[in-house]
């Protein structure tokens, strides 16, 4: 086989709570600010969380069409807004078929998608599910009252091919969806298809738009969720002693993964590589997770190896930092692990803590907040971060952005299924 | 290489009896009985019968899961058998699951939406979040075999099962000795089958005979079958070395497409279907020739079985490849249905007789295909198997007799 391609990343596009597309996105991180408030869309008194990270977005100026609108649930919607924002700034002549883009061109380059999503359309699903059953009352549900575009809910592709029909792309199109990983392990299966040489050119990232009161009810009954309701900008603490439980988020990232040699030969702006990735499981529970990290950390290693870095090359960890008790402790360990004692002199910092918790989508938007990380040298901190826990024991970035060149970026994401996924980042000169 | 098979399907449990029903051209396309269909316009599909879920599913996993990560469960666990691999002899990360998945935990979603929304939030199940979503059978399955090398799951509707033996392949490439592929669904819900019919191509026939058709002059839309197939995926040198039984075939060329929004009209027809096999082709460095069978998709649709034949003629030019789509006697099983299709025709490389299109009377006049219409005997080295996906999805996928010395 040949050697493996390079893979850039040449647009970014972002849709998340409190910053509708790239640039609102990075000033809030940037800022320390958070987005996370009391769950707006529907009233959440009966629920046990009251809290959500919720995007403002309206999806007509973002550009999509009536009909886009009708056709989809909102985690399709928030992604098409992220994709077009992204082809967009990748400079890809990337249109929709028959209309002379890059897809047309029988000859031309290879695009692929690949999106992540850890639970697909399930909010359009329980708002229909509510009328054809009459809120629960039938189990042989009326399908007299069932809308259209009821099948592209039920099958959570139907995200994959939203982002092909709309880009006219015909290369290898799937959607990635390993809980809340499902964002790394997008970006990572859209690098591995151009590293081997199965696309030129990639669309990938992930979305996800579960604030819905089936989703809040779910993780409510693990007591997975943070219960601070009386404080609710300051409820999502990942790595401070008094955490406990994350914050439901929605939102969507795509990046435009290119065939490095391709995007130098045409000039392109390179936020990063994408240099290694690697996933592997705990085969050990569907939510609980051993203390000691050790498969996280061997995806750590293995995406490490793959991207020929050193613990010590790492200036910038983006952690999975959910806020949850176990996850935050397991990570720590996991760190310290694949690091060593490099664990304790990298800046380690979770986003979740200002955009919430936004499941499969979460990991494309930590990509993004790397790559931006990458080209402004600026780390993003860990907001709430107030109070010490002995078991967390790394410098989480309190509170304030830190000025810190940043040429390799590590970001981990760690999921139920057992999911432990690790992706290492490069600046475009290393 | 594949070295094990595991099948659920309404035909059969366990590989064997899947397929002497498949030679037998049983039609088991049937009246809906998981519940009561009657105010639905389809009231058929494939159910899987006689699953009894304690002999294949451990207790503790039973009550966390849904009926379709049981079916992959124990799917899982026959291929294990039939491979005579033991994941537990190995280093843990040295095996990986990939699924292909459909629409997820139906039933266990279905119970447990209509809790929360008759009796509220402490009604809903601990385990609803881990039962619903796509990647369940995959986390269930590596925790319940101890498997912790890179697993993953891909959604591309129907075409999802040949996409996880793909992926397998990447990952043995990239060195994990096996891999566990394939897909299982499972969406006789009542919520899951108006999901279904709210695409408008579900068959509404009243008899078995007259539903599900795939390229039939009588082909009126598909019905709906649970089910799938689990296959392992091995690395040749780590399956020599563990002395592998029996190596079913190899995993050749390999390529996937989108029509992205390309394919809606009469001009467009199966241009992307064409070329997902025409790269397959090219992939395994095999010419049409090359190929001894096609398993086709067979949507059961005049107009997509048109657009498939169209494909098909185009890669093949005048030689008639024999053509078949045994997924008629059962229904469409999603991406159960596509993992179900490779071990098929593994199976018909074991044996040397390919399985006869299911259901199916009168072929369409226009397709110009060479159908198979009864078990044919014959040496089967290559098959070439097709498989689409809701939305445009389209998946080629040669498998190749390895042979033994």
């Amino acid at each position: 086989m040949r050697p493996p391609r390079e893979v850039a990343v040449t647009g970014i596009g972002v849709v998340a709570p409190g910053g509708t597309n790239r640039k609102e996105f990075w000033t809030l991180l940037t800022d320390g600010r958070t987005a996370t408030r009391r769950l707006s869309f529907f009233d959440p008194a009966q629920f046990r969380s009251q809290v959500a990270a919720e995007c403002d977005f309206d999806p007509a100026a973002a550009g999509l069409s009536a009909q886009q609108v009708a056709r989809n649930d909102r985690f399709v919607q928030l992604a098409l807004a992220a994709a077009l924002e992204a082809v967009d700034d990748s400079g890809l002549d990337l249109r929709p078929a028959g209309t002379g883009g890059l897809g047309d061109d029988d000859a031309g380059p290879v695009v692929g998608v690949s999106m992540g999503s850890a639970v697909g359309a399930t909010t359009r699903l329980e708002n229909e599910y509510v009328v054809v059953s009459d809120s629960g009352r039938h189990w042989e549900v009326d399908p007299r009252y069932a809308s259209s575009f009821l099948y592209h809910a039920l099958v959570p592709s139907c995200l994959a091919t939203e982002i092909a029909d709309r880009f006219g792309t015909h290369g290898p199109a799937a959607v990635v969806s390993t809980g809340c990983t499902s964002g790394i392990d997008a970006v990572g299966h859209g690098a591995q298809l151009i590293a081997d040489g199965e696309a030129d050119i990639v669309i990938a990232g992930a979305s996800d738009a579960p604030i819905s009161p089936i989703s809040v009810a779910c993780f409510d009954a693990i007591r997975a969720t943070t219960q601070h309701n009386d404080d609710p900008e300051h409820a999502s603490r990942p790595f401070d002693a008094s955490r406990d439980g994350f914050v439901m988020g929605e939102g969507a990232a795509v990046l435009i993964l290119e065939d490095a040699a391709a995007a130098r030969a045409r000039g392109a702006h390179v936020y990063c590589h994408v240099a290694g990735y690697a996933s592997r499981s705990n085969a050990f529970h569907m939510t609980g997770l051993r203390p000691d990290g050790a498969e996280m950390a061997e995806a750590i290693r293995i995406a490490m190896s793959a991207a020929r870095v050193n613990p010590d090359d790492i200036d910038y960890v983006n952690a999975h930092g959910s806020g949850t008790k176990q996850n935050d402790r397991h990570e720590t360990a996991a760190f310290k692990r694949a690091l060593g004692p490099r664990a304790y002199g990298v800046p380690v910092s979770s986003i979740k803590s200002m955009i919430g918790h936004s499941l499969g989508a979460i990991g494309s938007l930590e990509i993004a907040a790397c790559a931006l990380t990458i080209e402004t040298d600026v780390v993003p901190p860990t907001a709430n971060w107030t109070t010490r826990d002995p078991v967390c024991d790394l410098d989480y970035v309190p509170n304030v952005a830190r000025d810190h060149a940043v040429d390799v970026a590590l970001s981990v994401g760690s999921g139920f299924g057992g999911f432990q996924s690790a992706v290492v980042l490069t600046g475009p000169n290393r | 290489m594949v070295t094990g098979l595991g099948v659920v399907a309404p035909s059969g449990i366990g590989v064997e009896e899947y397929w002497a029903s498949t030679l037998r051209g049983e039609l088991r396309v049937a009246p809906i009985t998981r519940f009561d269909p009657a105010r639905y316009d389809a009231t058929l599909a494939g159910e899987v019968v006689g699953f009894t879920p304690e002999e294949h599913v451990d207790k503790r996993y039973l009550v966390q899961t849904d009926r379709w990560t049981w079916f992959g469960m124990a799917a899982s666990r026959l291929a294990f058998a039939d491979a005579g691999y033991d994941p537990a002899a190995h280093d843990p990360y040295a095996t990986a699951v990939v699924f292909g998945s459909g629409s997820g935990g139906n039933d266990f979603g279905q119970r447990e939406l209509q809790r929360l929304w008759t009796r509220g939030r402490t009604a809903v199940s601990v385990y609803q979040s881990i039962a619903w979503f796509y990647a369940a059978t995959t986390g269930q399955t590596s925790i319940r075999h101890g498997l912790k090398g890179p697993s993953g799951v891909l959604v591309s509707d129907g075409a999802g099962g040949l996409d996880s033996l793909a992926q397998a392949r990447r990952a043995v490439r990239r060195g994990t000795s096996a891999v566990l592929a394939g897909a299982a669904e499972a969406g006789l819900t009542p919520y899951a089958l108006t999901c279904h019919l709210s695409s408008g191509r579900v068959s509404t026939a009243a008899s078995p005979a007259d539903g599900y058709k795939p390229f039939d002059a009588r082909a009126n839309g598909y019905l709906p079958g649970e089910g799938g197939a689990s296959l392992l995926v091995e690395d040749p040198a780590s399956a020599a070395a563990r002395g592998a039984s029996r190596i079913y075939g190899e995993i050749a060329g390999y390529a996937a497409t989108h029509d992205g929004g390309d394919d809606r009209g009469p001009v467009a027809g199966g241009r992307w279907l064409a070329t997902a096999m025409r790269r397959a082709l090219a992939d395994a460095d095999l010419r049409p020739d090359d190929i001894d069978v096609v398993f086709a998709d067979g949507a059961g649709s005049v107009d997509l079985d048109a657009r498939e034949a169209a494909a098909i003629r185009a890669v093949f030019g005048d030689r008639p490849v024999p053509v078949t789509a045994p997924q008629g006697l059962i229904g469409r099983l999603c991406a159960g249905g596509s993992a179900l299709a490779a071990a098929t025709a593994l199976l018909s490389i074991r044996d040397g007789v390919i399985p006869a299109v299911g259901n199916l009377d009168t072929p369409h006049p226009d397709h110009g295909l060479d159908l198979v219409r009864e078990p044919r005997q014959t040496r089967v080295r290559t098959v070439l198997v097709n498989a689409r996906g809701y939305g445009g999805f389209n998946s080629s996928l040669v498998l190749r007799a390895v042979e033994q010395g």
